[in-house]
């Protein structure tokens, strides 16, 4: 398979740019953020995007979805990432709707239509401290009655506040299992977080939350596949929006670089600027490599998909950091301001490094995979 | 599709039979490349059929045409025969600036005469050959070259001296950039042409490097002729068939950052310094820095990948070439350094059955050139801001 995108994939990377520029620019975030929107995102675009055919991107035509695959789920990861729109497709068409592909019941899977129409916000509630660490997982589910009750907390879980459903993982006798909770069952709370990068995020806490057995996703003890599958995927879509943000913001520096100027010249005329941003421009194109070659080993079910992920996952990490640190710095001061946009995509990049692991979580786990 | 798995399970079927069990696993340093020509020095029998056998299949170039002696295929079977060897970690058959370099700029440049002359030798690991490039006063600046070619009617009078021709003393023929009007601007007034390195008033001097070894030379041109049909493409547009060989060079050394045959850093690590009680090498913070750098050298591997792709489908800018060199230079000098401090001492002896004469440590330092040869880092970012992000006055 090249790395390349094929015609198909070219004309929908095309489709969510354009969408999203006309639809939902910059200016989306910024005023979901300075109205201080209660939901954080617009269900009108939810449900525009569900139209679109992106919301469903990798549900299955059976289940109401578009039939796609993991790369194109990431190019819509990538436009999102270039527009910076909070949207629930991560948490929803990513992470909740691969888990109930790979694990759900035929009433579980209903979820699924709901999401490809934008109608329905899920969420997946991993991570419980302040980084991502899937394998310490201390939520527990006891057996109580013919169910389970659950007690524990859970961070960083996107939408949690306007989620419809949590898919929360949890450990019961019989290992890791996978949840499907309503958010309005007593002893569920949820906090929503207002994030730096303004995208929407919340603290779950479960104290004493009681659920029928149908509850739980799949069999009880076998939550880890499909926990995994999810994570791989989002990791890579995580990897795509980097990507997206970063180059983005390499992109409008690029354009200061050559229209501001300083003692009577360009500042891109400096070779000092010129150096950093030939750098730059070579690191976005590893991480657009890697990514692409990371969501083209899943949509391949290759197994070394799940290593994939993680060097993209780093590297996109590593690389849009640097991107939105030098986008500040060649900006000089008004690469201060809110008024300008190099800022917000800082914060995003921030966000998106820690959701999922950052790179130093994928360099420890490729270095264990690797026997050293 | 099936095709090319037909082609993956012949092609793994041929390899299992034909390549033999001494040119499998890591090198042992630059002394087991195979670099043909008329002197041919093979480490053991194993490597000259390994190349013998290759060649004849036209694999030693699997792209080229095979009408040129090449393996005539596509860029999807070139990259299932990679991978093939990769899995059996066969070593390279030859080692040559002729497939490198010279080769494409012929395909792309040359009559077919030309290339029915040229090509097939080069295949067959027959005639190797040197670049005539930098000067003593032209580095980074290549286009002020001086070695001068007067017109004598049918044939030239070379004279002038190149520098960092690598292995011009061992070479038995000459790529090289010559003034053929000095009047003209620069770039406007050099050509590109090959003569036989045993022509009279061709003289080489090995330069001795910081590793002790000479893979570089000067090149001295004593009123050396050079016949016109030796010409590569039009008279005093030479810059184009050496700009466009020189993406080529800078494709190979950037290729030296893909180490994928190589044994992973992380395990030679741990060979020399052993693991702590949770598996992990018991240096945590070199373990950190080669993670770090074997995330890049994946990604780096995979643009590589990503541009031969582009490169097909005719997406890609002919500078593109520039991102790899800077690049992949780099990447393998930061590797030298890792492996320099995975080995610690015994990585510093230089001489000595041990460490087979400071292998180690010599092959550290010739890394060190990576960054200067076929252009410096700093010229490669150059052209990357002019060329790909078209900054303002560069």
């Amino acid at each position: 398979m090249p790395l390349i995108l094929t015609e198909e994939q070219t004309m929908l990377q095309d489709a969510a740019d354009g969408f999203l520029n006309e639809q939902a620019p910059i200016a989306h975030l910024r005023k979901l953020r300075d109205s201080r929107d209660p939901d954080g995102v617009s269900r009108d675009l939810w449900r525009a995007f569900g139209e679109m055919g992106f919301a469903g991107v990798v549900i299955s035509e059976e289940d109401c979805g578009s039939g796609l695959g993991a790369v194109e789920a990431g190019v819509i990861a990538e436009s999102l990432g270039r527009t910076l729109t909070p949207s629930p497709f991560m948490g929803s068409s990513v992470l909740a709707a691969s888990v109930l592909k790979a694990a759900g019941s035929a009433a579980q899977k209903a979820w699924l239509g709901k999401i490809a129409a934008g109608e329905a916000i899920l969420s997946l509630a991993v991570d419980e401290g302040p980084k991502h660490a899937p394998a310490k997982i201390m939520t527990r589910a006891e057996r109580s009655g013919n169910g389970f009750k659950l007690n524990g907390a859970k961070g960083f879980v996107l939408d949690g506040h306007v989620a419809d459903a949590l898919i929360v993982a949890a450990q019961t006798d019989d290992g890791l299992t996978l949840f499907l909770i309503d958010p309005q069952t007593p002893g569920v709370a949820v906090e929503r977080t207002i994030m730096v990068d303004a995208h929407n995020a919340a603290r779950v806490t479960l104290t004493d939350v009681v659920v029928d057995a149908d509850a739980v996703i799949g069999l009880a003890g076998e939550g880890q596949g499909p926990l995994d599958a999810a994570l791989v995927l989002g990791r890579a879509c995580a990897a795509a929006s980097l990507v997206g943000a970063g180059d983005q913001a390499f992109r409008i520096t690029l354009d200061y670089l050559r229209t501001r100027q300083q003692f009577g010249k360009l500042i891109g005329e400096f070779q000092a600027l010129q150096h950093r941003a030939a750098h730059l421009f070579t690191e976005l194109e590893l991480a657009k490599a890697a990514t692409l070659a990371a969501l083209q080993a899943i949509d391949a079910g290759r197994p070394d998909a799940e290593q994939a992920a993680g060097v993209a996952k780093a590297k996109a990490g590593r690389v849009a950091e640097l991107a939105v640190q030098e986008a500040v710095q060649m900006h000089g001061g008004v690469g201060m301001t809110d008024e300008f946009d190099v800022g917000l995509f800082m914060k995003r990049v921030r966000v998106l490094n820690e959701l999922l692991g950052d790179a130093g979580f994928h360099a420890e786990r490729l270095a264990r995979a690797q026997g050293f | 599709m099936a095709d090319l798995e037909t082609f993956r399970a012949e092609t793994r079927a041929w390899l299992e039979a034909n390549c033999p069990a001494e040119v499998r696993g890591p090198r042992d340093g630059d002394e087991d490349y195979v670099w043909g020509g008329r002197n041919a020095v093979f480490k053991t029998p194993a490597h000259k059929l390994w190349l013998e056998r290759m060649a004849e299949r036209g694999w030693t170039a699997p792209e080229w045409p095979a009408e040129y002696g090449g393996g005539g295929l596509n860029r999807e079977e070139a990259k299932v025969l990679a991978s093939e060897m990769r899995r059996i970690k066969a070593q390279m058959p030859l080692a040559s600036f002729g497939i490198w370099m010279l080769g494409p700029a012929l395909l792309a440049f040359g009559t077919e005469e030309q290339k029915q002359r040229f090509l097939p030798p080069i295949v067959r690991g027959e005639i190797r050959w040197c670049q005539g490039y930098s000067e003593p006063g032209s580095g980074s600046d290549l286009a002020s070259i001086q070695t001068r070619a007067e017109d004598r009617g049918d044939h030239w009078i070379v004279n002038g001296q190149k520098v960092w021709t690598s292995y011009a003393d061992k070479a038995d023929w000459i790529f090289c950039l010559v003034r053929t009007d000095p009047e003209a601007p620069k770039h406007l007034g050099i050509s590109f042409v090959l003569f036989d390195m045993t022509t009279p008033g061709v003289s080489t001097r090995p330069i001795t490097l910081i590793s002790g070894k000479s893979p570089f030379c000067e090149t001295f041109f004593d009123d050396v002729r050079v016949e016109k049909e030796n010409l590569i493409g039009t008279l005093n547009r030479g810059w184009d068939v050496a700009k466009a060989l020189l993406a080529h060079e800078r494709t190979m050394i950037g290729a030296m950052g893909d180490t994928g045959v190589g044994r992973p850093l992380g395990q030679v690590a741990v060979d020399t310094l052993g693991v702590d009680e949770a598996g992990r090498l018991d240096e945590p913070m070199l373990r950190a820095r080669i993670a770090d750098y074997d995330i890049d050298a994946a990604a780096f591997r995979l643009a590589m990948e990503r541009v031969g792709d582009q490169v097909k489908a005719k997406q890609a800018h002919p500078a593109i070439a520039s991102m790899l060199k800077y690049y992949g230079s780099e990447l393998n000098k930061r590797r030298h350094e890792l492996a320099m401090a995975a080995g610690g001492s015994d990585a510093l002896e230089w001489e000595g059955e041990r460490s087979k004469d400071g292998a180690a440590a010599r092959d550290w330092l010739r890394t060190k050139a990576n960054s200067i040869e076929g252009g410096t880092s700093e010229i490669q970012l150059n052209i990357i801001a002019k060329h790909l992000l078209q900054l303002p006055g560069a």
